[in-house]
């Protein structure tokens, strides 16, 4: 048994990094009215607060005391269950997401191993949902949820048998210290195919437009959620966005080089030997955060930006593009590191 | 060794707390005034006919059993991609064959329509 202040320590740490992802769950929705509102010559919210910042809060109060209807033939145990499971692996998986170099609550060396197997459980509080509710538009939009999210899994996966492949490690800071030397050699470069898929699979598995045929809402209503209302609504809302901040992280941590700074071998050694702007310049917690800004700006861009795909152009996608792509340039990666080929797999 | 997946272990229970707790405030705080129209199921304001658990698609079926055969795939590219640099050119060529494999099994249900969704 472990000494308590071993406990304290950890406790304190994953309260470290659960406040701050509540936070920016938080204020992504803001954000995300924000940015949609801008693209589309809208202000926006702007009247809670001064120009809406305190939106986000207006809106946890207002779901807070709205009732949680339980519909008369639903499975009660079931239907209270689903949102608790589609949010516990999208909190737990930022256990091993390393911040920066060190920085990290578990050091396990399985990390990415343990990512794909967390993201991949959130499937089942989605079609528990759509189950439980027993309502046609739930089931409906779980059935198609599950597959489409099946569907891009693979695609994901092999994208990160490809980083696997020119890392060497399942270790995420590992798999960042082989980025370093430069923004070109960071993996967008050499693995770019890779890269692209990795971040449409990920747009899919969040089930975000353009690949929201899950939710449909002039289709099916609201999919698997349709039933769910106060909290239990929110839980759902939760799980969908603190999802979308891990994609956005791991994009940045796989592809982008994670932490490490972007003018790496392009400025002068004496510049970083500077006491702030050294700093600054070098590597650290700020570059990955504001990486996975942008990926999350991104994220908002799409949704403002495309109409949702049918549901058998999705399918396609999925399977006739994405995949075939991914096997080809595992092909290829391969045959690179058997010829230890340029600065990345030598 | 597994010490370091302590954190893991009460990092899930932190998140299942973070979970539970919004629900029992929310039932807390919320009011609970059910009614016949309100507890029903949600079918664009009709009475809902039939059962909600009805007969669907064997496509749904048919790509969960494909997906199950590329997981296996990705399960076995995983140690391998991470000792590719012990393994050399060996490791390559058996991984290649392995693909192979795989991908004629992709091509035959590519051909027969089992991507297929129009």
């Amino acid at each position: 048994m472990p000494e308590l202040p071993l406990l304290l320590e950890i406790l304190l740490k994953i309260g470290m990094v659960v406040s701050p992802l509540l936070l920016a769950v938080a204020y992504a929705t803001y954000a995300e009215r924000k940015v949609i509102g801008y693209i589309q010559v809208r202000i926006g919210p702007n009247r809670v607060g001064p120009r809406g910042w305190l939106q986000p809060i207006a809106d946890a109060v207002k779901l807070l005391t709205k009732e949680i209807i339980l519909p008369r033939q639903a499975n009660r145990y079931l239907f209270l269950l689903a949102p608790v499971l589609a949010l516990v692996p999208a909190l737990a998986v930022w256990a091993v997401i390393p911040f920066s170099d060190g920085w990290v609550i578990a050091d396990i060396n399985a990390a990415l191993l343990y990512v794909l197997a967390l993201s991949s459980l959130g499937v089942y509080g989605i079609i528990l949902a759509g189950w439980a509710s027993n309502s046609k538009y739930a089931l409906l939009g779980a059935m198609r949820s599950a597959a489409q999210m099946v569907s891009y899994e693979i695609a994901m996966g092999f994208a990160l048998v490809g980083v696997l492949m020119a890392a060497g490690s399942l270790h995420l800071g590992q798999i960042v210290s082989a980025q370093q030397g430069g923004i070109w050699h960071w993996y967008w470069l050499p693995l770019l195919p890779l890269f692209v898929v990795y971040f449409i699979a990920g747009v899919a598995e969040t089930n975000r437009a353009p690949f929201d045929v899950p939710e449909g809402e002039s289709e099916i209503v609201a999919g698997f959620h349709v039933e769910y209302s106060g909290m239990a609504f929110a839980l759902f809302f939760l799980a969908e966005y603190a999802n979308m901040i891990l994609i956005a992280a791991l994009t940045a941590l796989l592809f982008l080089g994670g932490w490490l700074s972007p003018f790496e071998g392009l400025l002068p050694e004496a510049a970083f030997a500077l006491p702030v702007i050294g700093w600054l310049l070098g590597p650290g917690i700020h570059w990955l955060l504001l990486k996975t800004a942008f990926f999350l700006f991104v994220f908002f861009w799409l949704r403002a930006t495309f109409p949702r795909y049918r549901y058998d152009q999705l399918m396609r996608l999925g399977w006739k593009v994405l995949i075939p792509v991914t096997l080809v340039w595992i092909v290829v990666i391969g045959l690179a590191i058997g010829f230890n080929l340029g600065p990345w797999f030598s | 060794m597994l010490e370091q997946y302590l954190p893991i272990l009460i990092f899930l229970g932190v998140a299942l707390v973070v979970g539970v707790l919004p629900l029992v405030l929310g039932g807390v705080l919320g009011p609970q005034r059910p009614d016949a129209a309100k507890s029903a199921p949600y079918e664009c304001g009709f009475e809902a006919f039939e059962d909600a658990r009805m007969r669907f698609d064997v496509r749904f079926y048919l790509v969960a059993i494909v997906f199950i055969v590329f997981d296996l795939e990705i399960a076995f590219l995983f140690p391998w991609a991470v000792a590719l640099g012990d393994l050399g050119w060996f490791g390559l060529a058996s991984m290649g064959v392995f693909l192979a494999v795989l991908v004629v099994g992709f091509i035959y249900e590519w051909r027969r329509g089992a991507l297929e969704w129009a």
